[in-house]
């Protein structure tokens, strides 16, 4: 009797399930997919009964073609372990063996079930690792997808972490700036300042970029902008922290920051009081004179 | 037509947009004020536009223009209260308004006016005694 190999798959599967599932479990025990500690044994024999158990239902209604609708909920778990595991921090290939070990069960009932039929036994076996294969390819898109979205949560997070606007005085806010000026960053950078300015009543914005690497002609155009908002909403801004290369170098480049810019964030601050009509005076002397008399 | 009001307060001109701005109502704007300048002669423009949202080009230009024009007639515009949105979309059109003083409330605007009445009436002062002396 001849059979073609997804019908061989299906029937295989389906009578040999819970041997299937009992030495895939046992090989991923053996490959040490506990040992990290990030999964416990009864969630992982839970996911792969319920892989098992979704792979057999697609098989019976949906062929071997791994894209056809009846194999959406079983994409859809394997999503989801995919996910979670990305997010736990599984190396790709931690991810990708959980579902590729269950080709040896699988492979192992063909024969079993097929004895000595060579022809059925290949048959068998291609069906099931075009199916496995195409569903390893989704897990890995998937697991690339969601690392993916995690990094592009942090850098947002650092863009709005590294943007803080400090009040140093009444009236007087500072903006330490910190990594490389990109155009979205010189939006939020834009949008916090001159929120700031708006809330604290600002006259004086103080902007230090001795975090900034490196000024060129771009990270200077959006600086002047910034400023140049700043001033719109009649605040006035202070350039400081400017370092020496850098100063070089936006002299070279020919980049002219048209603004007032102090060298240290202590001399933009002393110009700042000046400027809204204060000054610091020291109290007393201090003890070494008081001691000296 | 709806018209901006223009309010006269001591030496200065007070304006406060509080309606969307368009081009009709802007260029009359310019008119009248530079008509009231003229005639009251006032040395100072406070224009308030806390409450104008959207901006175009030709808002800010007309911005610029009153500005221009008024220091022609010897009176100084200071723009008051501008939203943060506002600035940055003037910024990116490329208007930066470098002839107009700016200031973020009323009161600080009026101050930077005052300022310049006090010290013109000091130099009126002095100039009339010297006058008289000679």
């Amino acid at each position: 009797m001849a059979m073609d190999g997804t019908e061989v798959l299906i029937k295989t599967v389906t009578r040999e399930e819970a041997a299937i599932l009992d030495a895939w479990v046992a090989l991923l025990k053996a490959g040490g997919a506990l040992q990290t500690g990030r999964i416990r044994e009864a969630e992982l024999q839970t996911q792969a009964r319920s892989v098992l158990e979704q792979l057999r239902q697609a098989l019976a209604s949906g062929g071997t073609d791994a894209t056809a609708d009846a194999y959406a909920s079983l994409r859809e778990s394997l999503a989801d372990i995919s996910r979670s595991r990305a997010i736990q921090g599984f190396t790709p290939t931690d991810t990708i063996s959980f579902l590729f070990s269950l080709k040896e069960p699988i492979f192992d009932a063909l024969s079993r079930a097929s004895g000595t039929d060579a022809a059925q036994v290949t048959a068998g076996i291609w069906s099931a690792s075009k199916v496995l294969d195409q569903l390893g390819l989704h897990t890995m898109e998937v697991f690339q997808q969601s690392r993916e979205e995690v990094i592009g949560r942090q850098s947002e997070e650092i863009a709005e972490l590294s943007t803080p606007v400090v009040r140093l005085w009444d009236g007087i806010l500072a903006l330490p700036l910190i990594g490389t000026l990109d155009s979205a960053r010189t939006g939020v950078v834009m949008e916090n300042l001159l929120q700031a300015i708006v809330d604290e009543e600002a006259e004086i914005a103080i902007i230090d970029i001795t975090g900034v690497p490196t000024v060129d002609t771009l990270v200077a155009q959006h600086l002047l902008k910034a400023i140049a908002a700043a001033r719109l909403m009649g605040a006035d801004c202070i350039v400081s922290g400017i370092r020496p290369q850098i100063a070089q170098t936006m002299v070279h480049l020919g980049v002219e920051l048209n603004v007032i810019s102090k060298s240290t964030l202590a001399d933009a601050f002393a110009l700042a009081l000046r400027r809204t009509g204060r000054s610091v005076v020291r109290k007393a002397p201090s003890a070494p004179d008081e001691s000296r008399r | 037509m709806d018209r901006i009001p223009i309010l006269k307060l001591g030496g200065a001109l007070i304006v406060t947009i509080q309606v969307d701005m368009h081009d009709r109502l802007a260029v009359a704007l310019e008119e009248d004020l530079t008509a009231m300048i003229s005639r009251t002669g006032a040395r100072g423009v406070l224009i308030e536009i806390s409450a104008l949202e959207i901006v175009d080009s030709f808002i800010g230009r007309m911005l610029d223009n009153i500005a221009s024009v008024s220091r022609v007639l010897d009176a100084e515009t200071v723009v008051v209260g501008m939203r943060p949105a506002v600035a940055i979309t003037l910024v990116e059109l490329g208007l930066t308004l470098s002839g107009i003083k700016t200031a973020l409330n009323v009161e600080r605007g009026m101050a930077i006016i005052q300022a310049r009445l006090d010290e013109e009436d000091a130099d009126g002062l002095r100039s009339a005694r010297g006058r008289y002396e000679d």
